[in-house]
């Protein structure tokens, strides 16, 4: 992924760039390198990170 | 073991043993003899074979070169014959006189014995055993052992001439070698043997759709099969296995094996410290519908066993969250003030009846639900009541007793409340339900009482009468007198019933049971489809969500409430049913309408201040997520607050998302006029963003 996305935040009026986010679940806790917006940090997820990789994440983590 | 095709010399080849320092004699190189020496052999005991004869084989060898050619007995032999850690001594009697080999001096020598030597030879002299009453020398028929300290004896030596076999002497020689490994190693010679030899065998094989096929091989003294007689008589063989519960349950088909090797994965999935629990899937795809305990010879309940499972993990938090939150979600919707009613019919301070028609009838059907509450308004004197609800059964399957409890101890409160009115339920789970955790209650269902009291005027004017094959419900797949009165009513409205090869106890579940398609939609639409294949006839269904799980895979399916209070203009039976928000949104104009109704009562309900536009694409996108309607009010109402959206540039769509219990759900929409909010795509995740 390019640093800067095509994902303009509203509020802000600057496009989400790559950053550092946080990602929990159950009782685990890891970082993840996800768009977000410098300014006010609200993440963006696409579709097929949410069905593919984190959903195989849930399962695991569901499952240990 | 000895096989005649050289195989037994390539597998030993491969188990190299150490060799262990306690060694064994065998008197007699007969079948049972030479099984001994080759079973401690494998273990790593050097063993001595002493034989009166000049060759290995016993009886064996008196058969003619045609029957038993000498060259496969000799290559059949050769593995053991050769190997090292065997000593052979040929023509070597026991006995006590010149020239034989001393008994004294064996036992001195070894550590233990084996006697073999035939039924053509005496008791070796100098062996001092009593004979028992049929004259064959002392021994443990279980064990072999004799009174002699480490002597064990078998073979046709303590057989009756009748039961004398090479079978049998291949027999007593794994027999007696077990008890000589187990003596030498200083270890009880009885413990867990219950199983050893022949017994009576648990297994069961159904013989049903096997067609009896003729022997192709007569016992004929001195005349042997060709190869094809043999092949035959070969592929005569059965190859025993039960599996009735796989047969009949596609859930135990699905995952490739059988119950007994499933309860020691659950276990060892309950019991696991650390690691995988790799059976969580499999403990959670289980109906519950009790088949496999119906059909199995042993009554073994897989379901059962999967329900404790479930109750195990959640009470040690191992349960994961995905696998019923939808299903508990539902079922809190289901019991909220926004849905729930629990009254006195209008001018009644007192109910001598309750109708609960069930969350899923509400969901599937509410305009049944009035028609059916006016008719038993109608024909039950003394006040017929109404509770909207849900029985709990989601949380029961989910393994959640702290909510199934507190939902009945709820409705138990709402209907003491009521003055304890009898509960006419018309939904057979429900009752099912109700009448194993409230025993005393007085309950029934609809069907029941509608055999009793007779169907309503112009009951069927708009079904044809038809042959119909009647689904029976899985969770009343025992209670006799509701199937008949399902049939009863079916012949009154003046169908055919067509009985479906599994019918009444042997009723199959409909995919829903145990939570199982939300869990697993593979398994449960398995399910679903065999079900379905078994009778080309329409369905008919007694249970709400069984004619929607059927007509949704396409098998045109009735409710028995279509054919009594259906309308022609409508294709009932290929009517798909509503989605999970559809569901939800019935349940509550149930509830508003029959307010509006039957007491006069309006209900405020409270807009979201927009309108979503979602096409049939997103829409079926959104139930095989299982995303509510609901869910996106959500996610649009607090963007709009937040104004927490982002737009995609490349697809012009905006783009929100907002966690709603324990589920972030994503939208991306567009917006027409500030008020139409045209839905593109959701998706959700339970990861939760910390930022």
């Amino acid at each position: 992924m390019s640093e800067t996305s095509k994902i303009l935040c509203s509020r802000c009026g600057i496009y989400l760039t790559m950053g550092t986010v946080t990602l929990t679940y159950l009782e685990a806790s890891f970082p993840a390198e996800l768009y977000k917006c410098a300014k006010c940090g609200l993440v963006y997820i696409p579709e097929d990170l949410a069905l593919g990789k984190m959903a195989q994440v849930e399962k695991t983590l569901e499952d240990k | 073991m000895l096989t005649g095709d050289g195989s037994l010399s390539e597998r030993s080849g491969a188990l190299p043993v150490k060799e262990r320092n306690k060694k064994a004699a065998v008197i007699g190189a007969g079948l049972s003899g030479l099984t001994v020496a080759w079973e401690l052999v494998k273990k790593g005991y050097p063993v001595t074979i002493f034989e009166l004869s000049e060759q290995p084989g016993g009886k064996i060898l008196k058969e003619s070169e045609e029957r038993m050619p000498r060259h496969i007995i000799e290559k059949d032999f050769a593995p053991l014959i050769n190997n090292s850690m065997l000593e052979t001594c040929w023509g070597s009697g026991v006995g006590v006189s010149g020239g034989m080999v001393n008994f004294a001096d064996l036992l001195a020598r070894y550590d233990a014995i084996y006697l073999g030597t035939g039924s053509n030879y005496a008791l070796p002299a100098g062996v001092d055993l009593t004979f028992d009453e049929q004259g064959f020398p002392s021994h443990d028929p279980k064990t072999l052992a004799t009174a002699i300290d480490k002597v064990f004896i078998g073979g046709s030596l303590i057989l009756e001439s009748e039961k004398r076999s090479p079978i049998e002497s291949v027999s007593h020689g794994k027999i007696a070698a077990l008890s000589i490994d187990r003596f030498l190693q200083g270890v009880s010679l009885t413990a867990g043997r219950s199983r050893e030899g022949a017994y009576e065998t648990l297994l069961y094989t159904s013989l049903k759709g096997i067609s009896p096929e003729p022997v192709y091989i007569e016992d004929r003294p001195g005349e042997l099969p060709n190869s094809e007689q043999t092949l035959q008589e070969a592929n005569r063989c059965l190859l025993c296995t039960c599996l009735e519960c796989v047969k009949a349950c596609p859930y135990l088909e699905h995952y490739g094996s059988y119950p007994k090797k499933y309860v020691r994965e659950i276990h060892n999935n309950l019991i696991i410290i650390k690691g995988g629990r790799g059976a969580n899937e499999k403990i959670n795809s289980c109906s519950l519908c009790g088949l496999c305990a119906e059909v199995c010879p042993g009554n073994l309940d897989m379901g059962e066993f999967c329900f404790k499972a479930r109750k195990k993990m959640v009470e040690t938090g191992k349960m994961p969250p995905s696998a019923h939150d939808f299903a508990l979600q539902d079922m809190a919707f289901s019991t909220s003030e926004l849905v729930a009613l629990h009254r006195h019919q209008p001018g009644f301070s007192k109910s001598r009846a309750l109708f609960f028609p069930g969350c899923q009838l509400s969901a599937s059907s509410p305009h049944y639900v009035g028609r059916l509450y006016t008719y038993l308004r109608e024909k039950i004197d003394g006040g017929v009541g109404l509770s909207l609800s849900c029985c709990g059964a989601p949380a029961q399957w989910a393994g959640r007793e702290d909510l199934f409890n507190e939902n009945i101890d709820l409705l138990k409160k709402n209907w003491t409340a009521l003055g304890n009115p009898a509960i006419i339920t018309g939904c057979p789970t429900c009752f099912s339900v109700f009448r194993k955790v409230l025993p005393d209650l007085d309950c029934e269902t609809i069907w029941t009482v509608l055999d009793r009291v007779g169907l309503p005027e112009n009951s069927g004017a708009g079904v044809k009468m038809k042959k119909l094959a009647v689904h029976d419900a899985c969770t009343t797949r025992y209670d006799k007198p509701l199937q008949n009165s399902i049939r009863n009513i079916l012949l009154a409205l003046g169908h055919q019933v067509q009985e479906l090869e599994n019918s009444r106890e042997t009723t199959t579940c409909c995919g829903y049971g145990g939570l199982m398609s939300y869990v697993n939609r593979e398994v449960a639409r398995k399910v679903v489809e065999k079900r379905i294949a078994e009778n080309p006839e329409d369905y008919l269904a007694y249970c709400a969500i069984c004619r929607d799980h059927f007509a949704a895979r396409g098998k045109r399916t009735y409710h028995l409430l279509d054919l009594i209070f259906g309308s022609s203009d409508h294709d009932l039976a290929g009517d798909q049913g509503p989605g999970f928000s559809k569901r939800q949104e019935n349940r509550y104009r149930c509830k508003k309408s029959l307010l509006k109704k039957v007491w006069g009562e309006e209900i405020q309900t409270r807009e979201p201040g927009f309108e979503l536009a979602i096409s049939a694409a997103v829409r079926s996108s959104m139930e095989e997520r299982m995303i509510l309607t609901g869910d996106i009010i959500e996610v649009i109402s607090h963007a709009r607050s937040s104004g927490n959206v982002m737009e995609n540039t490349e697809t012009g769509t905006m783009v929100a998302y907002y966690k709603h219990r324990n589920v972030t759900y994503w939208v991306e929409f567009t917006v027409e006029n500030e008020s139409i909010y045209h839905i593109q795509k959701a998706y959700s995740h339970r990861l939760v963003i910390k930022g």
